[in-house]
């Protein structure tokens, strides 16, 4: 019954939002209000669990471990943006989060998108990969190389710099068509679900 | 106090994160899994502080009176409802994942669903612009559309014996020009992010936290 009374509550609110496409009007502003309201409700209620009462709440007070009890105090600190007099305070937990995130962030990062993509663009030697295999790793170089020089700023794009930079682009913009292309199919998939919902599933639910 | 205090309080956890991954002490790497902890609490406590906020926004809206404070109702009454369900029922069963389920859910694919449109408005104006890049972009989007579809298998040409599809030369470009491009990017924004990382860890940039600081 509440399954049922669920598929046709869905149906309703994605017809109120695909009202839109007609145009702005007080059912799409209900819709997108309930979305903001209902969405920030979950997320908050899978947040503090997630992180409030498993890695606060029970460590803390129901384990004793007094290690993790700075997070809760930085955390604390955090809310005291709302009062103008001491929210200077909340800076050390902001400070604390950016600096820890950036702390993290940089071997991952010269591990995974720099050092690895490089080694990952050399192309293999003709004993180990077949021809095509290495025409298509240099091709790769190549496209990689000339994009690095597209966004090298330090010099005027001008003579040889300004030809490979102008390659760059050309890679740039077959990869952003590419992309694009890819983005409006995921879109055109999520759209045949959406009818999908309309034309199946709300169907069924009616006719329990 | 007010200004120093925050970005040294910043250098030492910064330095411990990054110390971490070259040192083998124990006692380093537990104090690594505290701050990783304690990064969750901190998000935690600070999406709280983001709800609040809209809270307060939505409140004000409806204690003025101001246009459209109907929707304001609408979405605390949205927030407040989720929450109560959650502490009421639980997690698990009842309202709180029923309204995920048949509200929220449906409501953000439909949103993404919407974008598809949109997309395709914006993409009729940006092709608009008639240049051998623009031309470019559009070939390379045309052939990814047709060649993810049945349609694409079918439409191609011969080059001797092979049959060359649309569905074939999308994954070419998806594999050669495309990789390129985002590992290009990938690179360039790597190089960015330590740069940032650096400069913050050492407080040379410090906007993050706000005014005065």
């Amino acid at each position: 019954m509440w399954e049922q009374a669920g598929i046709v509550v869905g149906a309703l609110v994605t017809l109120a939002i695909f009202s839109l496409l007609y145009k702005d009007n007080p059912l799409y502003r209900f819709a997108e209000s309930l979305l903001v309201g209902v969405s920030a409700g979950y997320y908050l209620v899978q947040y503090c669990f997630s992180a409030i009462y498993r890695k606060f709440y029970i460590p803390v007070i129901g384990e004793g471990d007094l290690w993790l009890l700075p997070g809760g105090i930085l955390g604390l600190l955090i809310l005291l943006r709302l009062s103008r007099r001491v929210q200077w305070m909340s800076r050390y937990a902001i400070a604390f989060y950016v600096a820890a995130w950036s702390g993290y962030l940089i071997p991952s990062v010269l591990q995974e998108r720099i050092l690895i993509q490089i080694r990952s663009t050399f192309p293999p030697s003709l004993a180990e990969a077949s021809i095509w295999a290495v025409l298509g790793s240099l091709f790769l170089l190549v496209g990689v190389v000339s994009i690095l020089v597209y966004f090298f700023f330090s010099a005027e794009h001008r003579g040889a710099l300004g030809r490979i930079s102008q390659v760059g682009i050309t890679f740039l913009m077959v990869g952003f068509g590419a992309s694009f292309g890819y983005t409006v199919m995921g879109r055109v998939s999520l759209l045949i679900g959406r009818f999908q919902y309309l034309f199946q599933d709300l169907p069924q639910a009616l006719s329990f | 106090m007010k200004r120093t205090g925050p970005v040294v309080f910043g250098f030492l956890i910064g330095m411990l994160m990054l110390i971490q991954y070259f040192t083998q002490v124990p006692w380093i790497d537990d104090r690594y899994n505290n701050v990783l902890d304690w990064k969750q609490v901190v998000f935690g406590i600070t999406l709280i502080l983001g709800v609040v906020s809209l809270f307060l926004h939505h409140w004000k809206k409806i204690e003025r009176k101001t246009g459209g404070w109907g929707y304001s109702v609408v979405t605390i009454a949205g927030l407040l409802f989720m929450i109560a369900a959650a502490l009421i029922f639980g997690r698990e069963e009842g309202p709180y994942p029923w309204m995920f389920d048949h509200v929220q859910a449906p409501m953000q694919s439909t949103m993404f669903a919407l974008l598809a449109f949109y997309v395709a408005s914006a993409s009729y104006r940006a092709f608009r612009v008639r240049s051998f890049h623009a031309a470019l972009l559009l070939t390379a989007g045309v052939i990814v559309m047709l060649g993810r579809v049945p349609l694409g298998e079918m439409m191609g040409f011969h080059i001797g014996e092979h049959y060359f599809s649309l569905g074939t030369i999308s994954t070419l470009i998806l594999d050669y020009p495309n990789l390129a491009a985002k590992r290009g990017v990938m690179i360039g924004v790597g190089l960015g992010m330590t740069a940032t990382a650096i400069k913050i860890i050492l407080g040379i940039e410090r906007t993050y936290l706000g005014k005065g600081a």
